[in-house]
């Protein structure tokens, strides 16, 4: 009795900094190249979606209201703890097809695009935003801030880097967020959720959940309380036009940005993070 | 006069029961704007290709001037062929003459119209006030010269563009479609026209319906300014013109200001499309005025926030939120002032509050203190005297409301200003925030550090601390939320206009 039996892990979602699984129950079964049972994902409802909605904005002001620096501090920290769980990521994303050598490019790519959007956290306001200078006797400028709550849909084939690439600019400029993990490939992102979790994000500012895309669509872009839809793969036209339809009931921004590598450097870019954001203009007088 | 005559004169107030002293011993003869100078046609053609053209259909309306509730001449209506047409100018012309024009050439163009509207600005500024309905003195002095500085600011970005993108390099959208309304009309054209052509985009644009005489002016001067033909088209028409020009299948973009609710038709209607849009919609800005707050100066801004333009602003301040102390005192203070206020005739240069643009929109507002009665609210209106032909509405406030009434929720665009109370600063900002808008907002406070806080915690696009309505070219304007998609103005309102790589 050599052999000793591997404790396999129950894959939950990712809501308000917990880990709890769908409320309906259901699941449905995630497999690996070779058609093996690899896991069972929860399957998210609409009622896991108003969930996270809820905790997502819940922990909209306090993460908003957070120093530029700190929010660096937060997504470097992330980096920091994938970078000291990369193992656990190479070992889990071999499964699905990825080769060490891709597997180790893959998770090598997600931690250093984390430090890429941590180091923009504090510069955004710099290059984006301006002091205007008006005709009137007025001191006059304009910050960005983030637009609220984003709903998004994490890339179908790039269940790591994609995900990544899509919540870091998310939460740098300051929102909060719930995204839908990749459908076939669900299981990075809930070792990536373990990863936020103990990565000094506030629970509730990124949730994540699995489930399956042609279902949770309509509960994701027609919530009320959303402020901007994102996906990134190019989506079925009735999936669009359901999308946009849908938004334009609280006028939510629709923001479209199809990828094709998420290596490529235009992968990665500030204008991702001023996407979600919002310009504010205040004016004050000047005088004696 | 020797000093003691001058004693003896009685005193005549503006109004029977104001009570203020300006150390006014005459009265305000009028003082009217002649227009006599202004030469309008009896009837407008639509502007398509360089050319004023017939409309297809033969179809003409007529425009008036809702002071008088005269007609002031015909505009052609533009139908689906003409719109179509009108694209078709303006996709010949961005392919053509006008993207093989360099940007500095390009700039050269839109500093020539800027000073033409300088040159023309009386004959604008009358016309606007005739056809709109607003004060001659805002038209004059706010209008038309904020229109010429668009122009004159985005000019000079044409050959500058780069340096708005860092590490992009931005390259015209095409052929914008843009539609704005009727409470800037020259302003509203200049915000969209302006920055699209600094990017080297061509236009089809369509006034609305009831103030498109600045609009058919500024074609001639485009003519005058031997601008290429299609480079900029004007359709004039109502919603259904406007509908064809939002599903015409050859518009790269469409730019729209106006309600929140045809914003929503709007993104609804582009879905599933490429085309890009860019929405300025309704609003109803929240002012929050601190005890610490100089009253006399806030009471003054309040007066502008709402009574500028009859209140058909969409980041009008409509809602004042008072801190408890000084509530009372602010109150009486606005009553006083509002005694003060002359409505009437807009050409005359001491008009307040000029007259509301249309009938249906006079009947919208009487609508509004109607449900704000229903609601409870106590309505109090100046003991000002009102032409008796034409749309006029006193200005308005309404107190004795609470956040979930409709006249508080919904956007009245009309001189109705309603007045809520607040203990602390959160309740304030959470009173503020609480409406599906998100376009402007005020802070009165002595104390900047109050001004920071407060104002940072404001989901509104525009934060005006101690002042109001005020606007500048240079200055990005747009809303959170249900108030829009997109800024106008500044370096920030020139990413509407182009494609990034």
């Amino acid at each position: 009795m050599s052999d000793r039996i591997d404790v396999l892990k129950t894959y939950k979602m990712y809501i308000g900094g917990n880990f709890p699984r769908t409320e309906s129950g259901r699941y449905y079964k995630v497999y690996n190249e070779d058609e093996e049972l690899l896991a069972n994902a929860c399957r998210a409802t609409r009622k896991d979606f108003r969930n996270a909605m809820v905790a997502a904005r819940g922990a909209f002001s306090g993460w908003s209201e957070r120093s530029a620096y700190n929010k660096g501090q937060i997504l470097y920290r992330i980096a920091e703890m994938m970078e000291s769980r990369r193992e656990q990521f190479i070992k889990e994303l071999g499964p699905l097809g990825f080769s060490n050598q891709e597997a180790h490019a893959d998770v090598d790519a997600s931690i250093d695009r984390l430090v890429y959007y941590a180091g923009w956290t504090d510069k955004i306001q710099q290059v984006f935003g301006s002091i205007n200078p008006v005709a009137s006797s007025h001191f006059n400028f304009s910050l960005m801030d983030p637009t609220g709550v984003v709903a998004a849909f994490a890339p179908e084939h790039s269940p790591l880097l994609g995900l990544v690439s899509v919540i870091a600019p998310i939460i740098a400029g300051g929102n909060t967020c719930v995204v839908l993990a990749s459908e076939v490939h669900p299981l990075p992102s809930i070792t990536f959720a373990e990863v936020l979790n103990s990565s000094d994000v506030p629970g509730g500012v990124v949730n994540i959940l699995t489930g399956l895309k042609e279902e949770l669509t309509e509960h994701f872009s027609s919530h009320m309380d959303v402020n901007a839809v994102f996906y990134s793969d190019n989506l079925s036209n009735d999936m669009r036009m359901m999308i946009d339809e849908n938004a334009s009931n609280n006028l939510k921004r629709v923001i479209r940005r199809p990828v094709k590598d998420w290596y490529d450097e235009e992968s990665k870019s500030p204008y991702f993070i001023t996407d979600f954001m919002e310009t504010k203009t205040t004016w004050h007088p000047i005088g004696y | 006069m020797s000093e003691s005559e001058t004693k003896e004169e009685t005193y005549k107030a503006t109004s029977p029961n104001s009570k203020l002293e300006f150390a006014s011993f005459w009265d305000y003869a009028p003082a009217p704007e002649s227009d006599d100078h202004v030469e309008i046609r009896e009837k407008y053609d639509l502007f398509i290709g360089g050319k004023f053209v017939k409309p297809s259909k033969g179809r003409y309306f007529s425009t008036t001037n809702p002071a008088t509730g005269e007609s002031i001449c015909e505009i052609a209506e533009a139908t689906q062929k003409d719109v179509d047409k009108a694209v078709k100018a303006a996709r010949k012309a961005f392919k053509g003459e006008w993207s093989d024009i360099s940007p500095k050439e390009r700039g050269k163009y839109i500093f020539r119209i800027a000073r033409m509207i300088q040159e023309r600005a009386r004959e604008f500024a009358v016309l606007e006030s005739k056809d709109g309905g607003k004060p001659i003195r805002e038209s004059r002095d706010v209008d038309i010269p904020l229109a010429a500085a668009h122009f004159f600011y985005y000019a000079g970005w044409a050959d500058k563009l780069e340096y708005a993108f860092p590490g992009k390099t931005p390259e015209p959208v095409g052929v914008c479609g843009q539609i704005i309304p009727w409470n800037f009309p020259l302003l509203m054209l200049a915000w969209k026209i302006a920055p699209a052509l600094a990017c080297g985009n061509t236009v089809v644009l369509k006034p609305a319906e009831t103030t498109s005489l600045t609009a058919l002016k500024f074609a001639e001067l485009i003519k005058d300014a031997g601008l290429p033909d299609g480079v900029v088209n004007i359709v004039t028409g109502a919603g259904q013109t406007g509908a064809e020009i939002v599903n015409h299948k050859d518009i790269d973009k469409i730019a729209f200001t106006g309600s929140t609710q045809v914003g929503k038709i709007i993104q609804k209607s582009l879905a599933g499309t490429d085309t890009r849009y860019s929405l300025e919609l309704g609003g109803k800005g929240a002012m929050l005025i601190f005890e610490d707050a100089p009253v006399d100066q806030a009471v003054e801004g309040i007066i502008n926030a709402i009574f500028f333009n009859q209140g058909h602003v969409c980041c009008a301040g409509s809602r004042l939120l008072v801190q408890e102390g000084i509530a009372e005192e602010v109150i009486r203070k606005l009553k006083d002032r509002m005694e003060t206020l002359i409505v009437g005739d807009p050409l005359d240069k001491n008009t307040d509050v000029g007259a509301i643009n249309s009938q249906q929109q006079f009947d919208t507002i009487k609508e509004y203190l109607e449900i704000g009665e229903d609601e409870g609210a106590e309505i109090y209106q100046p003991q000002c005297s009102i032409p008796e032909k034409g749309y006029f509405i006193p200005p308005t406030l309404l107190t004795n409301v609470a956040q979930s009434n409709r006249v508080v929720q919904e956007e009245i665009f009309g001189p109705v200003l309603t007045i809520q109370t607040f203990r602390t600063a959160d309740e304030g900002i959470e009173k503020a925030n609480n409406t599906p808008y998100g376009l402007a907002g005020g802070i009165w406070t002595d104390k900047g550090s109050k001004i920071f806080k407060v104002g940072s915690k404001m989901r509104s696009g525009v934060v005006w601390s101690n002042t109001y309505n005020k606007f500048d070219p240079t200055s990005p304007f747009g809303g959170y939320k249900e108030s829009g998609v997109g800024r106008e103005g500044g370096l920030q309102g020139l990413y509407a206009y182009v494609n990034l790589k």
